[in-house]
């Protein structure tokens, strides 16, 4: 993959930084992290996993929400490189897809099948724990070199620093709060996802344009739009009107 | 699933709670499933006390089960009070867990702190009753010393609020706690198809989040399905759940 433009890279970070300063919504923060990643070094695709108290990986934001690729981040509580990255807290880069097979019987098959060649799994720490992965997906054969490791590293840290919400944690407690609200607020918009893809008769993945495009249009935060609609389906007007 | 002792599973729990006697009084067995939840949450999280409250988008909100009475004293104080723990972690639909009563953010919940120091309680730890968007009610974990819940007792708590929210949501036709298709670690591979089906059953059946999540569920009993399953089908539109009758 091409070297990162510093200035590209420098504009990225201010975007995360005015994010950070607002109050903010978690979810579009995670989504706007995986799609600045996906950007920046050149991958197809860019996914958020943490994991819950059971120490199973959920999805929380992708550069994209194709039912495809969700697929395959799910995948990975059995077997892959976010498990793999999970597991021993360290990154998992430039994996061939193709010569996987052994490796992930069932993730790399599955990865090839969806067009992608290569993987890469990035630890989201937090001191001595690992939270979560950052996972990218390429279509091509270039290699993500040491330098972009770094780059993807810091946006990894990046979105923990956001799940926290705040820049030191005073107190254990405060990481268990943010992480379970977290996870549950990724519940509330995929079952708002299915609400509206029953009301309006289109795919989860359509219906999560819909929900985004309508938080979009009235700059009202997804996670609001997802609870007042699961709360209230009939407090929100035609979402599919502009 | 790893080993890693941060985490504790919902089978386990599960075990815990069979190990528990069943109530002698008169309790319905969803009340009776709660008691025992509670009481071996006490044993296996070191604490003083454990109560599950019922609460719901605008209704009153109600004590449904305590190991002790002075758990249900405190549980019961906090709706009177309006304030507490309990209250913020339903309100802000996350924990909030408070180590130290005596110690914490003061002028937080001033009447609910000195009535909690009072009973001799000084720690709290709330749990949200929760799936997604459907709220259920809190449990609180109570401590007569303070410190915060080491790590491993603290993914035991999430995991008894998983089978609370479960033993909630199955009400007492599967309250015993018996072992069924529809177990908590099976689902957890469908996860996202499951919370899409109940999205859409919610609209389907004009109903409650909550309430598509128990028709979901008796769907799955009676079919003798996996819950996975059946919510595939949902999604799939292969399966219409009939909209009038309620189990």
């Amino acid at each position: 993959m091409t070297a990162v433009p510093a200035e590209r890279l420098a504009d990225v970070f201010v975007e995360v930084a005015d994010t950070l300063v607002d109050e903010f919504d978690l979810i579009e923060f995670l989504q706007m992290v995986t799609s600045r990643t996906a950007e920046l070094v050149e991958a197809a695709a860019t996914g958020l996993l943490l994991a819950d108290h059971q120490g199973q990986l959920q999805f929380m934001a992708a550069s994209e929400e194709g039912t495809k690729l969700l697929e395959l981040f799910a995948l990975q509580n059995h077997e892959g490189p976010c498990l793999d990255c999970f597991r021993t807290g360290r990154p998992v880069t430039n994996a061939d897809l193709a010569a996987a097979a052994d490796r992930w019987p069932l993730f790399a098959p599955r990865a090839v099948e969806a067009g992608y060649r290569s993987v890469h799994a990035i630890p989201l720490r937090l001191r001595s724990d690992t939270v979560g992965a950052l996972n990218l997906f390429g279509t091509g054969t270039g290699r993500l070199e040491p330098d972009e490791v770094h780059i993807v590293q810091a946006l990894a840290d990046v979105a923990t620093i956001g799940l926290l919400q705040e820049r030191t944690i005073r107190r254990g407690e405060l990481l268990t709060e943010q992480l379970q609200s977290a996870l549950n607020s990724r519940v509330i918009i995929e079952q708002a996802k299915g609400a509206v893809a029953q009301i309006y008769s289109v795919t989860v993945d359509e219906a999560f344009e819909l929900l985004r495009g309508y938080a979009r249009r009235h700059q009202l935060r997804l996670g609001d739009v997802a609870r007042a609609l699961v709360t209230d389906p009939a407090s929100l007007p035609d979402i599919t009107v502009s | 699933m790893t080993s890693d002792d941060r985490y504790g599973s919902a089978a386990s729990v599960q075990m815990l709670i069979a190990g528990e006697p069943v109530p002698t009084d008169n309790a319905s067995p969803l009340v009776g499933a709660l008691q025992r939840l509670c009481a071996a949450a006490v044993r296996a999280l070191l604490a003083s006390g454990a109560g599950v409250s019922v609460m719901s988008e605008g209704g009153p909100p109600g004590v449904a089960a305590a190991s002790d009475a002075t758990s249900r004293l405190m549980e019961e104080m906090q709706f009177v009070v309006g304030e507490g723990p309990c209250m913020d972690a339903f309100a802000f639909r996350r924990p909030c867990l408070q180590p130290d009563l005596s110690d914490g953010p003061t002028g937080r919940w001033p009447g609910y702190t000195a009535e909690a120091l009072e009973q001799g309680t000084r720690a709290v730890f709330a749990f949200p009753l929760q799936v997604g968007g459907a709220r259920l009610g809190v449990m609180d974990i109570y401590r007569d010393y303070p410190g915060s819940l080491r790590p491993e007792h603290l993914g035991l708590a999430l995991s008894f609020a998983d089978v609370a929210v479960t033993i909630l949501l199955d009400g007492q036709d599967q309250a015993a706690g018996n072992e069924s298709a529809v177990g908590l670690d099976e689902a957890l591979e469908y996860r996202s198809e499951l919370y899409h089906a109940q999205g859409m059953l919610m609209i389907q059946l004009r109903v409650s989040l909550a309430e598509a999540m128990v028709r979901l569920r008796a769907q799955a009993y009676t079919e003798e399905r996996r819950l996975g399953e059946v919510a595939r089908d949902v999604v799939a539109g292969t399966l219409q759940l009939d909209a009038g009758s309620s189990p």
